[in-house]
C-alpha cells in the first residue's frame, strides 16, 4: 500500500506569492535605478550607505548608543529588583513607595522624563548637595556641570526602565512556587540567601524573555536622547545627513546598525534562556550550532548497503 | 531546679493556639515529644496537623500558648518576664537545627541532587564544600540514591525526590525531623522506599514528628499516635491502642474510613 500524503494547495499559492514579492524586493533593492536631479543612480544608493557605515562619527555614535543601553539596562534591572522586593514587602510604606515610583515613571513618557533630567533638574535645583539631610553640606555640585547631556540621558533611561523591570521581576518572583521559600527557610536560609540562591535563579526563567525584549527595545529607545543633544548613533547619522543632504542613505546606515545589534542580542537571549532552563526541561533541545554540527557529521556518512536497505521504503520512491 | 538537658522533652506544646483571621486552626494543643521518640500525627484534612508541624519550626507564628523545642521557646526569648520576638537571624539559626520534609518534596529544581543536599551546610553553616559534598554523597548512598548525585530533581521519580529531600534535611544534622505527609504525593508503589528510609532513621534514634495517613507506619514505627480533629487533640497514646481500640467516637469514625 502506498501512503498518499495530504496536499496543501493553498500553501503552494501562498509560497508563490511570497516568492514573487521577494523577487520584487530584491530587484528594487539591488537592480533598479532612478533619476535624481538629472543624475541616474541606484535607487538605494548602497555605495553611499557603505561609505558612511564605518565613518568615525557613526562609530562614536554607536559607542554612545551601546553605553547608554548597557548603563540603562544594568541600572534598570538593579532598580527593578529593589522595587520588586519592596513591592512584595509586608511593610505598607515600602510597598507603597515602590508603587508610587512605578506609577510615576510608567505614567509619564520617557521623552518627557529625558527633558526633565536635561532641563528640569538644573532649573529646579541649581546646586546638588551631598550632606546630612536638613543639616550641614559636605559637597556641593553645580547641576549644569554635574548633569551633562549624557548623564541626563542615562538617568532618564535608567529610572524609566527600572519601573518596567520592577514589574517583570515581580512577576518572576511570584511565579516561583511558595514551597521553594518554605524549603529554603526550613534549612535555615536567611531572606537574602533565599532570594539570591533559590528564588531569583528560578524566577530568571520568567524574567529573561521579557528582559531580552526590554534590552532590544532599549537599544532603539536610546535614539530618543538625540533630542537632548546627545550624539548617539541616530544623532550622528542625522548630523551627517544635515550637511550632505543624503538623508535616506544615512537613515539606512542607522537602521542597519540597529538591526545588527538587535540580531546579536536575539542570539544572546536564546543562550541565556537555555542556561536558565536547567532543571525545568528534562532534555534541552540542541542549539542551532549543535544541530548544524550534527547535520555535518551525518552528511558524509555514505549509506552502507545492509539487509534493511533491501526493504522497499515508500517515500524513497517518490521523486 | 533545672531539668537535665538530655531528659528534657524535645518538643513541648502547651495550649498552642493559631488562627488565620477569624478561622481558628489550633484550639489549644498539648503535645509532648520526648528525645528519640517518633510521634505520628493523624487526622482528617483541615484538622490542623500540618499547621501545628509548621509552628514547630516557626514557619507559622503561634497566637497563644507556649511552644518549646529543646527547652527553648519557638520564636521568642524570655527576658525577665517579657517575651522578646527573635530576630530573623536567630529564627534561621533555630530552623537550621530542625529538618523538615514536605508533601511536595520542594527540591530546588535548578540545582543538581548533590547541590540540593549541600545547599544547607554550605550556605547556612558555611561548611567547606569538599567535606559537605563527601557527606552528601554518603547521605544519598544511605537513602539509596548514590547513582543520582548529578541528576536534576525533575529527572527523578517522586519517591526518589522525597528521599533526596530527606537527605537534604539530614545534611544539617538536625536534632528533630518534621515530616509533613511525606508519602501523600507518591504513587503507591513508591511509598515503601520512603517509609523504609524513615524507619531506618527512627531506629537510629532520631526524634521525629510525622504527619501521615500511613496507619501501618504509625503503628509499626510510631511511639505515640496523636489523633487531631478540628484543631484539638482528640486522643493520643500508644499506636496499637489508639489505632485498634480508639476511645473516642471521632477517632473511631475516622479510622473506619481510612483503615
Amino acid at each position: 500500500m502506498t501512503i498518499v500524503p495530504v496536499r496543501h494547495p493553498w500553501r503552494w499559492v501562498a509560497s508563490v506569492v511570497i516568492l514573487v514579492l521577494l523577487a520584487m524586493l530584491v530587484n528594487s533593492l539591488l537592480f533598479s535605478h532612478v533619476v535624481r536631479g538629472g543624475v541616474r543612480e541606484g535607487r538605494f544608493q548602497w555605495g553611499v550607505v557603505g561609505h558612511y557605515l564605518f565613518v568615525a562619527p557613526v562609530l562614536r555614535g554607536i559607542t554612545v548608543t551601546l553605553e547608554l543601553t548597557v548603563i540603562a539596562m544594568v541600572a534598570g534591572v538593579l532598580i527593578g529588583i529593589l522595587l520588586a522586593v519592596m513591592r512584595l514587602s509586608p511593610s505598607r510604606l515600602l510597598s507603597g513607595a515602590a508603587w508610587v515610583y512605578i506609577w510615576f515613571f510608567r505614567g509619564t513618557p520617557v521623552l518627557v522624563q529625558l527633558f526633565f533630567w536635561y532641563l528640569g533638574i538644573a532649573y529646579l535645583y541649581q546646586h546638588l548637595t551631598l550632606g546630612v539631610p536638613f543639616g550641614p553640606a559636605l559637597l556641593t555640585f553645580n547641576s549644569n556641570t554635574l548633569i551633562t547631556t549624557f548623564v541626563a540621558g542615562a538617568l532618564g533611561l535608567s529610572f524609566n526602565e527600572g519601573a518596567y523591570m520592577a514589574e517583570i521581576v515581580r512577576a518572576g518572583i511570584i511565579s516561583v512556587d511558595e514551597g521553594q521559600s518554605e524549603a529554603a527557610a526550613s534549612l535555615g536560609m536567611s531572606k537574602r540567601q533565599m532570594l539570591r540562591r533559590i528564588i531569583l535563579p528560578q524566577a530568571m526563567r520568567v524574567i529573561i524573555p521579557p528582559t531580552g525584549n526590554e534590552t532590544i527595545s532599549m537599544l532603539k529607545t536610546t535614539s530618543l536622547v538625540s533630542t537632548i543633544a546627545v550624539v548617539d548613533l541616530f544623532q550622528a547619522t542625522q548630523s551627517i545627513a544635515s550637511t550632505t543632504y543624503q538623508v535616506v542613505p544615512l537613515l539606512m546606515v542607522a537602521s542597519l546598525w540597529y538591526l545588527f545589534f538587535t540580531s546579536i542580542m536575539t542570539i544572546g537571549q536564546y543562550y541565556v534562556e537555555r542556561y536558565y532552563a536547567r532543571g525545568s526541561a528534562r532534555q534541552l533541545p540542541p542549539t542551532p550550532l549543535q544541530r548544524l554540527r550534527q547535520a555535518l557529521r551525518r552528511q558524509p556518512a555514505v549509506p552502507v548497503p545492509t539487509l534493511a536497505s533491501a526493504v522497499p521504503i515508500h517515500h524513497e520512491g517518490v521523486m | 531546679m533545672t531539668v537535665p538537658a538530655d531528659t528534657r522533652p524535645m518538643v513541648e506544646a502547651r495550649a498552642v493556639h493559631k488562627a488565620y483571621g477569624r478561622l481558628e486552626v489550633l484550639k489549644g494543643i498539648d503535645i509532648t515529644v520526648g528525645r528519640g521518640e517518633v510521634l505520628c500525627l493523624i487526622g482528617p484534612s483541615g484538622s490542623g496537623k500540618s499547621t501545628f508541624l509548621r509552628c514547630i519550626n516557626h514557619l507559622e507564628k503561634i497566637d497563644g500558648g507556649e511552644l518549646c523545642v529543646d527547652g527553648e521557646l519557638v520564636g521568642y526569648r524570655e527576658v525577665g518576664n517579657r517575651l522578646h520576638e527573635l530576630k530573623d537571624r536567630e529564627v534561621c539559626a533555630k530552623r537550621a537545627e530542625i529538618g523538615m520534609v514536605f508533601q511536595r518534596f520542594n527540591l530546588f529544581p535548578h540545582m543538581s541532587v548533590l547541590d540540593n543536599v549541600t545547599s544547607g551546610p554550605v550556605w547556612v553553616r558555611r561548611a567547606a564544600s569538599g567535606a559537605s559534598r563527601e557527606r552528601a554523597r554518603d547521605l544519598l548512598a544511605r537513602v539509596g540514591l548514590a547513582d543520582k548525585v548529578d541528576s536534576y530533581p525533575n529527572q527523578l521519580s517522586g519517591g526518589q525526590q522525597q528521599r533526596v529531600a530527606i537527605a537534604r534535611a539530614l545534611a544539617m544534622d538536625p536534632k528533630l525531623m518534621l515530616f509533613d505527609e511525606p508519602t501523600s504525593a507518591l504513587d503507591p508503589e513508591l511509598v515503601g522506599d520512603v517509609l523504609d528510609v524513615m524507619r531506618d532513621l527512627a531506629n537510629e534514634g532520631m526524634t521525629m514528628i510525622v504527619v501521615t495517613h500511613e496507619m501501618g507506619f504509625a503503628r509499626e514505627v510510631g511511639d505515640t499516635v496523636v489523633f487531631m480533629d478540628g484543631g484539638v487533640v482528640v486522643e493520643q497514646g500508644d499506636p496499637t491502642q489508639v489505632l485498634t481500640d480508639p476511645q473516642h467516637e471521632r477517632t473511631r469514625s475516622f479510622l473506619a474510613k481510612v483503615l
